[in-house]
């Protein structure tokens, strides 16, 4: 007779990885329909986890979801690997999945971000997960999520360029900082999270996967590889980026990446780029500890500081 | 001397643009439209009248297709459509016709514009569902269409919500003209407006239709608009066309009973 306790796993006080085997079910199968059509939004049935609505439940979801012992992970939180935010997921994922931390972009196997996408280009394998507060593009325009989705159903985005034209009435310019629309796949359009018009262009034909999950709007859609993701423009008004290609980072004398800005104490304003794993490494680098630094989306160049 | 020898009638061999057959709405076991047939000749201006309710208002969203129908035969002559009955169509041909051929003005310029956008953001909508993605170009066609409709330029990206009503009417009949459709229906035009600007909007519409020759379906229960504005008019009363003709012989020798207490009714 074979007894109960020799089919049943061993008692553990949770799952591996928080998350228990059918919520990890339920994610993964979602995130499979999503690479399925790129940048539709698929609903799924988000969990509680440790942290806060609003704070990366979402992204958190997807992450915990692909983990395994052994991976990497880089958590980053507006460019920055020892923010609060950021620190408290990694440790999070590190004390319930055993995985390993990295603040390097290269070698990462999982890279969850709220704001920003990492200036080195990400390569095949690796995987983007961003948290999404509102992952519905066509909130502006439309209240109505239910009319919403049925003009996602008809292709109906005629009115994101009013959005657009409005901006330009208003102020001379698109105005739209974070959260751009971007037509994914020549297909759907989507709010690339709140990430700023200067990491768009990075996820057209990138080689990464990209998951994009809002936790409290319980919806998650994705990027797969290699696909076409256009943000919306006017056919004579080009897409710009923001204008940080000609600043040049304090610390590191970096130029060519996106930079946070550091009012002084006497009104005036250094900068310092945004993303710390790069910065890290090129400060390291000049330290003496050199450090392998990837080719980068944009043109990057060091100045003396 | 030659004697004067008139030229010989030209006989109207036009087709009509619109000929609707038998349409019928129903709300429940209630009949709202019920067996209204009607032909409109391009460049002909119809009026309707009728008391509240009595299925007037139905008839023009059933004829700019966002209210269903419960049978009839809805046609309009344009190049590759005559052979369909528009009613039939799906939701996404109903749009994409909508969107080209038909402009409306809505007594409520809350139902046809947003309030908050700009008022050439308004008119420009009906260029970008129309697949315009040229900022330069929606501007430039979308001044025009509000300079079409006499609304002063220097307020053309002022919200809707700070114009007054006239204006807000303005800015709904540049928007519905901005793409020169072949059909615009007018539900209320004037109603709310006090009277010398609902003269002036009368002038516009006027204006248009002299230059323009566009063909109009104006619903009022102001005969005074009717009466300015239409060729024919039409007679409703609980669902059912009771008498039409021209608009003179309709306003001065009424026929029905109903049409006859319309005309004489005074405050």
């Amino acid at each position: 007779m074979t007894r109960l306790s020799t089919l049943a796993g061993t008692w553990e006080p949770m799952s591996y990885a928080f998350l228990d085997a059918s919520a990890k079910r339920e994610v993964r199968r979602r995130m499979l329909k999503a690479l399925a059509i790129p940048g539709h939004q698929v609903p799924y049935a988000s969990r509680e986890v440790p942290i806060a609505r609003g704070w990366g439940t979402g992204g958190l979801q997807v992450t915990l979801s692909l983990l395994r012992p052994g991976l990497r992970v880089k958590v980053i939180d507006q460019g920055a690997d020892d923010s609060v935010n950021a620190v408290n997921l990694r440790r999070f994922m590190m004390r319930t999945a055993a995985v390993e931390q990295t603040t390097d972009a290269l070698e990462a196997d999982i890279i969850q971000s709220r704001h920003r996408i990492p200036e080195e280009t990400l390569a095949e394998g690796q995987i983007l997960v961003l948290q999404v507060p509102d992952p519905e593009p066509l909130r502006p325009i439309e209240p109505d999520m239910s009319t919403a989705r049925q003009m996602h159903g008809d292709a109906d985005y005629g009115r994101m360029w009013l959005m657009l034209y409005e901006q330009i009435v208003r102020s001379g310019r698109v105005t739209q900082g974070a959260a751009y629309p971007a037509m994914v796949n020549g297909r759907h359009v989507m709010t690339p999270s709140p990430i700023p018009r200067w990491d768009l262009p990075k996820l057209h034909m990138a080689r990464h996967i990209t998951f994009l999950s809002a936790g409290r709007e319980k919806r998650l859609h994705a990027v797969p590889p290699f696909t076409d993701v256009r943000p919306l423009v006017f056919d004579d008004v080009p897409f710009a980026v923001e204008d940080h290609a000609t600043l040049t980072c304090a610390k590191s004398g970096l130029r060519g990446t996106f930079m946070n800005e550091i009012p002084l104490d006497d009104g005036g304003t250094l900068y310092e780029t945004s993303d710390t794993g790069l910065a890290i490494k090129v400060l390291s680098t000049q330290g003496g500890t050199p450090q392998p630094i990837g080719t980068t989306w944009y043109p990057v160049t060091e100045t003396q500081p | 001397m030659t004697a004067f020898i008139p030229d010989a009638p030209i006989l109207i061999d036009q087709q009509p643009l619109l000929r609707v057959t038998a349409a019928r709405r129903l709300y429940g076991s209630f009949v709202a439209v019920d067996d209204v047939s009607l032909e409109v000749w391009p460049g002909e201006v119809i009026g309707i009248v009728g008391e509240s309710g009595s299925g007037k208002s139905t008839l023009l969203r059933m004829l700019n297709l966002e209210e269903p129908s419960n049978g009839g035969d809805y046609r309009l002559t344009l190049p590759g459509r005559a052979e369909q009955n528009l009613f039939d169509l799906d939701r996404f041909e109903k749009r994409a016709l909508r969107a080209r051929h038909i402009g409306i003005v809505y007594q409520n310029p809350h139902l046809g514009l947003m309030m908050h956008n700009s008022s050439s953001g308004n008119v420009a909508e009906r260029l970008v569902v129309a697949g315009e993605r040229r900022f330069a170009v929606m501007r430039r066609r979308a001044t025009g269409a509000l300079a079409a409709s006499d609304f002063p330029l220097d307020r053309k990206d002022a919200p809707p919500i700070e114009l007054s009503g006239g204006m807000q009417q303005r800015v709904q009949l540049a928007k519905a003209i901005a793409l020169e459709p072949e059909l615009l229906l007018l539900d209320e035009p004037t109603t709310g407006l006090d009277v010398s600007v609902q003269a002036l909007v009368i002038d516009t519409l006027k204006r248009l239709q002299a230059e323009r020759a566009i063909t109009m379906i104006v619903v009022s229960h102001d005969l005074g608009v009717i009466r300015t504005l239409a060729d024919r008019v039409l007679v409703m009363k609980q669902g059912r066309v009771v008498e039409q003709g021209l608009t003179d012989q309709v306003l001065h020798d009424p026929q029905h009973p109903y049409a006859q207490e319309l005309v004489h009714a005074r405050l």
